[in-house]
């Protein structure tokens, strides 16, 4: 905030705190899209096997339903939002429901019983560690 | 821009201040061709320095006429008229031209050439990425690449908004001198 009558001098000559205020703005902005956009760990895909064979391998970017027929019944999973989660599965524990929401590489939900997995993979696609 | 046909085409001096501030324009443009980039479209865009001068001494009017004329006749210069690439320049600067019509009304004791100047900077940027996103490449995801567009538009926008507000001040130094 220098006034206009003051000595040409400095970067910031004539700048008033409303420009503070646009270009704040416009630095929130760009931090925003670049956190939205570049979160960084997020996975990039999601695999769903069932019985040990890849059933589906899918986009996290993509919201859609899936449903996965195994041996006890209908396994549903659901993405939405860069996240994925089990809807509902007929194991009698439910352990893969509780699993939640599951977005990062790495992270699984496993409905055993039922012999259906999903997990959210990175870009290479890390196959970590995932076996019955 | 009164023009009888009948005889002679009369030039104001009107026409005249405009023919010579898109000309400024025009070739700030070449300097803008002429800087390296460091990724394809993003340019500082220095002509835009001569539309917010334009905007502050003469009027919104004026500007608009400053920077059609400079697309029009830029394009004409670097060979691109009515190409893909003139229809970039077309949306930007209508974009620009909007928001800094309604910036108008920001008041000048607060806000000066540094605001119009990157709120210009992103509404070009976005327009430009709208045409693209929805006109040419609409199967193409662009929205990762928006973080970059937007952090070169705002230190273009910083940096012209800066520079205009010397050259602003100057003039008002050199009237009062």
């Amino acid at each position: 905030m220098v006034a206009r009558s003051e000595v040409m001098s400095g970067l910031l000559y004539g700048v008033r705190s409303g420009d503070w205020f646009t270009a704040g703005l416009g630095a929130v902005l760009v931090l925003a899209l670049a956190w939205h956009y570049w979160q960084p760990g997020a996975g990039e895909r999601l695999l769903v096997k069932r019985g040990g064979n890849v059933f589906l391998e899918t986009s996290l970017a993509r919201d859609r339903d899936v449903t996965v027929n195994g041996p006890l019944g209908v396994t549903r999973i659901e993405v939405r939002n860069h996240r994925a989660r089990v809807i509902s599965d007929p194991g009698p524990r439910q352990l893969c429901v509780r699993e939640g929401w599951i977005s990062r590489s790495g992270q699984a939900a496993i409905c055993l019983p039922n012999q259906v997995s999903v997990e959210v993979v990175g870009k290479a696609g890390g196959y970590d560690s995932l076996s019955y | 821009m009164t023009a009888s046909v009948t005889e002679e085409i009369e030039v104001t001096a009107e026409d005249h201040r405009l023919a010579r501030l898109a000309a400024l324009a025009v070739s700030l443009m070449w300097v803008d061709a002429a800087l390296p980039s460091p990724l394809p479209g993003v340019k500082p865009g220095l002509a835009n320095i001569v539309t917010l001068l334009v905007l502050r001494r003469y009027g919104f009017a004026t500007a608009a006429w400053v920077s059609g004329l400079r697309v029009v006749a830029g394009s004409l210069l670097f060979g691109s008229f009515l190409t893909p690439g003139f229809m970039l320049s077309v949306s930007g600067a209508s974009a620009s031209l909007l928001v800094l019509w309604l910036a108008q009304a920001l008041p000048e004791k607060w806000f000066g050439a540094v605001s119009l100047s990157v709120l210009a900077a992103f509404f070009h940027i976005g327009a430009q990425l709208a045409v693209v996103a929805l006109w040419w490449m609409p199967s193409v995801n662009l929205m990762p690449s928006t973080p970059v567009f937007a952090a070169a538009a705002w230190i273009g926008g910083v940096a012209n908004g800066l520079l205009a507000e010397r050259l602003l001040a100057k003039e008002y130094h050199a009237a009062t001198a």
